[in-house]
């Protein structure tokens, strides 16, 4: 079909393939089903683990890739109930605009004062006295310039 | 290969992980293959029903130690591998409900029991997915469609950062502020157009397929691709409409400048199992 190694195997229908030898699956691409999709059951042994600390991998997993595609403005999966608990959460409770705006505010503002404090720390790089430890802005946004 | 085969009694420190639940298995599709721990895969049959598991050590697999295993990539990706081969290999063989990773029980009568208990639901999973596959799709953008401006380019340009334009301050920091909002503007040019891409991508694909599910985009360093990654969907297809689907895949992937697709599958039916319904009969 093509010499591309991403078309694994994909050349006739999946009934008539059980013989053919088959490709080692992408462990993104395994991951992102097997972590938190098929049957959920309650087993025996009380793994509830499963949505707390695998939520870590997760994280780490997709974040990088996340963060990527929002600079780009690829954001859909986010307003997708299937992949997003905030978009499920309102969907399930039709959340007031309201909060969605103030949200987005709050998005925006911590976007704001990341660039400033990049900004700051270009113009004053040789200035050894004060660091801000990073980008991250763990407040709310707002709270001190 | 039944349950009773095995003395679940007897096996002190040790639980019963569950792989898949199938329907109309052939017993000689179980497969020879060991599943997570090197352990052999055994068949437990109740009520048409068949699951598909093997025995592993509590000191591995019990609460405690899971807590912590699964948080170490390389045993998370050690037990993925090993529960996918399992439900990948039964599900070329019959209709496949894959159940979720670390699903544990103490032994074979419990999953026996499981396997009774909650038989409507999975006869439905299992109803959804018989007859049809899982694929995934994921579109790239590759520099070139990310990078080309097509109309109306920043007018600060690469200069912006030099030129001090009278615009909002003339320090260094606001012309690095300038010049980080232009190039923003430019990335966000940029996305719009190849989601715009992605999403008639995705109609077109989506017309072919039963269901449709969207992940998130992927991060490249698990990826390998040097792309931007700017779709990836699994879809759910009837058998019969498998190789028109491959086939319009590898259209879209020639037809579209700057635009990569390439499909990976046939996948068990992850993405198309309906989590919400089986766990909420079991939840107390």
């Amino acid at each position: 079909m093509t010499d591309d190694l991403s078309w694994t195997g994909a050349r006739s229908p999946a009934r008539s393939m059980g013989m053919e030898q088959r490709p080692t699956a992408n462990l993104a691409d395994l991951l992102e089903r097997i972590l938190d999709k098929g049957i959920v059951i309650v087993g025996d042994i009380r793994v509830n683990l499963l949505d707390i600390e695998l939520l870590t991998i997760k994280l780490r997993l997709l974040v990088a890739s996340v963060d990527r595609a929002k600079e780009m403005g690829i954001d859909w999966w986010e307003h997708d109930p299937s992949l997003s608990s905030r978009a499920r959460r309102q969907a399930d409770e039709g959340a007031p605009d309201a909060e969605l705006d103030r949200q987005r505010q709050v998005l925006k503002e911590n976007e704001r004062l990341r660039e400033r404090i990049a900004a700051l720390e270009a113009a004053h790089r040789d200035d050894p006295a004060e660091t801000t430890g990073g980008k991250k802005t763990t407040g709310k946004g707002g709270d001190r310039q | 290969m039944t349950g009773a085969a095995y003395d679940t009694a007897a096996a002190a420190g040790t639980a019963v992980y569950l792989y898949a639940v199938s329907r109309d298995l052939d017993p000689a599709a179980v497969p020879a293959a060991p599943g997570v721990g090197r352990a052999p895969v055994r068949a437990v049959t109740a009520g048409g029903l068949t699951a598909l598991v093997s025995t592993v050590r509590e000191a591995d697999y019990g609460e405690e130690a899971l807590r912590a295993n699964l948080e170490d990539l390389a045993f998370l990706e050690a037990t993925a591998r090993a529960h996918h081969d399992v439900v990948d290999q039964v599900a070329r063989a019959a209709p496949t409900a894959p159940v979720r990773i670390a699903t544990l029980y103490r032994d074979d009568d419990r999953v026996a029991r499981l396997l009774t208990e909650r038989h409507d639901a999975f006869a439905r999973a299992l109803d959804r997915i018989t007859g049809r596959s899982e694929w995934g799709v994921k579109a790239y953008a590759y520099p070139e469609a990310m990078a080309a401006a097509p109309t109306g380019a920043d007018p600060a340009g690469p200069a912006g950062r030099d030129a001090g334009s009278p615009a909002g301050g003339s320090g260094a920091g606001a012309a690095y502020l300038r010049n980080r909002q232009a190039q923003r503007r430019r990335r966000e040019e940029a996305g719009r157009r190849v989601t715009a891409q992605a999403q008639a991508i995705h109609a077109e694909l989506a017309e072919l397929a039963v269901a449709a599910r969207q992940h998130p985009p992927q991060d490249p360093k698990l990826s390998g691709h040097d792309g931007t990654q700017i779709l990836n969907v699994a879809y759910l297809l009837d058998d019969d409409r498998v190789e028109g689907f491959l086939a319009a895949v590898k259209d879209l992937d020639g037809r579209l400048p700057g635009i990569g697709a390439e499909v990976t599958g046939p996948w068990p039916p992850y993405s198309f199992i309906d989590t919400g319904d089986a766990a909420a009969g079991e939840r107390r």
